[in-house]
């Protein structure tokens, strides 16, 4: 792990300090500070991405580390993009904790340089993989949205304002800021899903094969357009979507995370770790 | 001769009855009453507030007690009260004391409802009348635009204005809360009693798209949905129209329930489960409590919304009393400043400061000469003294100077700013250069 990185988490470990201190006092100025401490994490780690690009010679996505790192930036610039679109406040309080711990997570995976197996080196590894990675950052942005939403949704409905009644914005800003993520993550989830086989076809000749990843995907991938399904159809929004949102990611996240953990020989187990490289792939 | 102080006199709500404040209505027009208080002998500045429950003059005098009685009887001059009333439904403050008092108007705290926003606005155009018509100076400008800051810092350290105190309001916030922008929503109102048209009227303030009225007697319904360009239905009507709204105001003297839980869950699923804000401030209730459990749905009764309105008074209590200690810090902040404005002090300031610079200045050429006698080394010492105090001899004059185009306090505070005796760690951190020049016609 190189200074650079342990920069970048200070920073985005203060940005969630910010936020949650924010959250605490509704101090304006906080709030401001925050907002530059996040994206200034942002840019340090834009920096630290290409350095680690420069020094590994492909695309870093192939380990845990670099994997989840790169989820961190992607729901990093995510959420600021939101800035221009929405105003959801405290938003900032539930995803900097979320970025911090994925930082974390990073931070103690083997941050170490492999060689690349031949039949991943191809220009479909930053393709495939950025869009998979960005499209779970989306759908965890849709999981911030729904804990906020069924937090706020509690205290009304129960009549006992508390602690986030006057803190987070209404239930129909978190209701769109919920169905946008969710669209634009599951566009970005059928995209990657699309690549990867495209990647798949050139590499084995094959569009799919059931490796636990892939599968995990696919399951995720039915949780979201039934979600979305329902919600166009018979109106399954609100509170019903955010719970969805809640299982969908954490579906998700299983996927992204536990899989490669649970089955260490398929061919989405990340490099690096305390994996054997030599072990064949494929 | 004796020193400008503030003073104000005034009349508001805690103090006279509404008998005595409406004989002072002035109506919009507040130049009047000013141009006639400018006229007031010894009364150097001056600003005109009226609202519904105070009228107030603020001035600079240099006799206040004078200008005091001068601005009461103009004050109640048509109102046929005799001097004791007159005395008696009066307040005045002088010095810092008037300072804290509109410090405590302008944030709200000496309002009816306190932290209502509306007096920060009526007071900026108080101001702004009377800097057109020219009664206000330094002082005021100066004093008027602390207090707008002082306003700000109140409202964003203390959410003073956050909390509705009352039910109309609180309805309207947890309708807010639930359902985002009102400016596309619609509401029903079921029955068409006073609070009905209360609630409805404050929706209507923030904009909402449609009112829907149902009523018993139809009529009545149309004569109340006329009033907001609404539309009137018939009471056998309720459940299509409940599909098509977002809010439910329900006042109607009915005995028993008029919507039950079995007959709202079809109307979600046929809107889609698009929620539902249901208000039943009916005594007894009109609505089903159980409809509360259904998805999306919201239904507070007139209790749930007093125990929202209980809530958000103490919350606001809370705010006022530290909003008091801003105003008491902020005043103290000006007082330093006002007595930085004080002639005798600010000659003795630029003197220390002269005396400062000499002195470091000799200790560092002195200590690279050697070989002077101690006798010259004195002639250098009185040398810079004396320049020293030859350039300070034309400001000095500048200042005690009766009869210069600028007003005597511009003088001071430029002269202040000039020379940085009021810089960083200075006696007063309250004064200049922290505020916007507008509206200061001296500056």
């Amino acid at each position: 792990m190189t200074h650079l990185f342990v920069v970048t988490l200070c920073v985005y470990l203060a940005a969630t300090m910010a936020s949650l201190v924010y959250f605490a006092t509704l101090r304006e100025e906080i709030r401001t500070l925050g907002r530059w401490l996040l994206a200034g994490a942002g840019l340090v780690h834009t920096v630290y991405l290409v350095v680690r690009y420069l020094e590994v010679g492909h695309t870093p996505l192939t380990s845990n580390h670099e994997a989840v790192s790169f989820m961190a930036w992607s729901l990093t610039w995510g959420f600021l993009s939101f800035r221009y679109r929405y105003k959801v406040i405290n938003f900032g309080a539930f995803v900097s904790p979320l970025i911090s711990l994925l930082m974390l997570y990073a931070a103690f995976s083997s941050a170490a340089v492999r060689e690349l197996p031949p039949t991943l080196k191809s220009g479909w590894l930053p393709v495939h993989a950025s869009i998979a990675i960005m499209a779970y950052s989306f759908l965890a942005l849709a999981f911030c949205g729904g804990v906020m939403y069924l937090l706020l949704e509690r205290e009304i409905k129960h009549k006992r304002f508390g602690l986030f009644y006057k803190r987070l914005p209404s239930l129909e800003d978190l209701d769109n800021l919920n169905q946008h993520c969710l669209a634009v993550g599951f566009a970005l989830l059928t995209l990657g899903i699309i690549t990867g086989a495209i990647w798949a076809k050139h590499v084995w000749g094959a569009y799919w094969r059931w490796d636990p990843k892939m599968t995990g995907t696919m399951v995720t991938w039915f949780i979201y357009a039934a979600m979305l399904h329902q919600r166009f159809t018979v109106g399954w929004r609100r509170r019903r979507a955010a719970i969805m949102a809640i299982v969908g990611f954490a579906f998700a996240l299983f996927t992204f995370l536990g899989v490669s953990y649970l089955h260490q020989g398929g061919i989405h187990s990340f490099l690096g770790g305390d994996l054997p490289v030599s072990e064949e792939r494929f | 001769m004796s020193a400008d102080t503030f003073l104000v006199l005034g009349v508001n709500h805690k103090i006279a009855p509404v008998e005595v404040r409406e004989k002072l209505t002035f109506g919009d027009d507040c130049s009047l009453p000013v141009k006639a208080i400018g006229e007031v002998e010894g009364c150097e500045e001056c600003l005109f507030l009226s609202t519904c429950n105070r009228v107030e003059i603020y001035a600079v005098s240099r006799d206040a007690e004078a200008a005091a009685a001068a601005l009461r009887r103009l004050l109640f001059a048509d109102t046929g009260l005799v001097a004791a009333d007159a005395e008696r439904y009066t307040y005045v403050h002088q010095g810092l004391d008037a300072v804290r008092h509109l410090y405590r108007v302008a944030s709200s705290l000496d309002s009816m409802v306190v932290g209502e926003p509306q007096i920060l606005g009526q007071l900026k155009k108080a101001f702004r009348d009377a800097s057109e018509l020219k009664t206000t100076g330094f002082l005021l400008n100066r004093l008027l635009n602390k207090a707008f800051s002082v306003a700000k810092r109140v409202r964003t350290e203390t959410n003073i204005g956050a909390s509705a105190v009352s039910i109309s309001f609180a309805a309207v916030q947890l309708a807010k809360k639930i359902l985002g922008n009102l400016g596309d929503k619609s509401v029903l109102l079921v029955g068409a009693g006073e609070m009905a048209e209360l609630a409805a009227e404050h929706l209507v303030g923030q904009g909402i798209s449609e009112v829907v009225v149902v009523n018993r007697t139809y009529e009545r319904a149309v004569t109340l949905a006329n009033k907001y360009k609404g539309r009137a239905a018939s009471l056998d009507d309720l459940l299509p129209q409940l599909e098509q709204v977002d809010i439910l105001i329900s006042s109607t003297g009915a005995t028993g329930l008029i919507l039950k839980k079995e007959e709202v869950k079809p109307v979600m699923r046929s809107r889609m489960n698009r929620p539902l804000f249901l208000i039943d401030i009916a005594v007894p209730r009109d609505l089903d409590p159980g409809i509360n459990e259904l998805d999306n749905v919201y239904l507070y009764d007139i209790d749930d919304l007093m125990n929202v309105v209980e809530t958000n008074k103490a919350e606001r209590d809370k705010a006022a009393a530290m909003a008091e200690q801003v105003v008491i810090e902020e005043a103290g902040k000006f007082g330093r400043w006002l007595e930085g404005l004080r002639v005798a002090p600010t000659i003795a300031d630029l003197k220390k400061k002269a005396e400062a610079l000499c002195n470091s200045e000799l200790e560092k050429t002195l200590s690279g000469l050697s070989g002077l006698s101690p006798k010259e080394k004195k002639s250098i010492a009185i040398l810079a003294n004396s320049i020293a105090n030859k350039m300070l001899h034309d400001p000095i004059m500048f200042l005690k100077a009766d009869d210069q185009a600028m007003e005597r306090q511009a003088r001071l505070s430029f002269v202040r700013g000039c020379f940085g005796l009021d810089g960083p760690g200075g006696r007063n951190a309250g004064g200049l250069g922290s505020d916007e020049p507008s509206g200061d016609p001296a500056s």
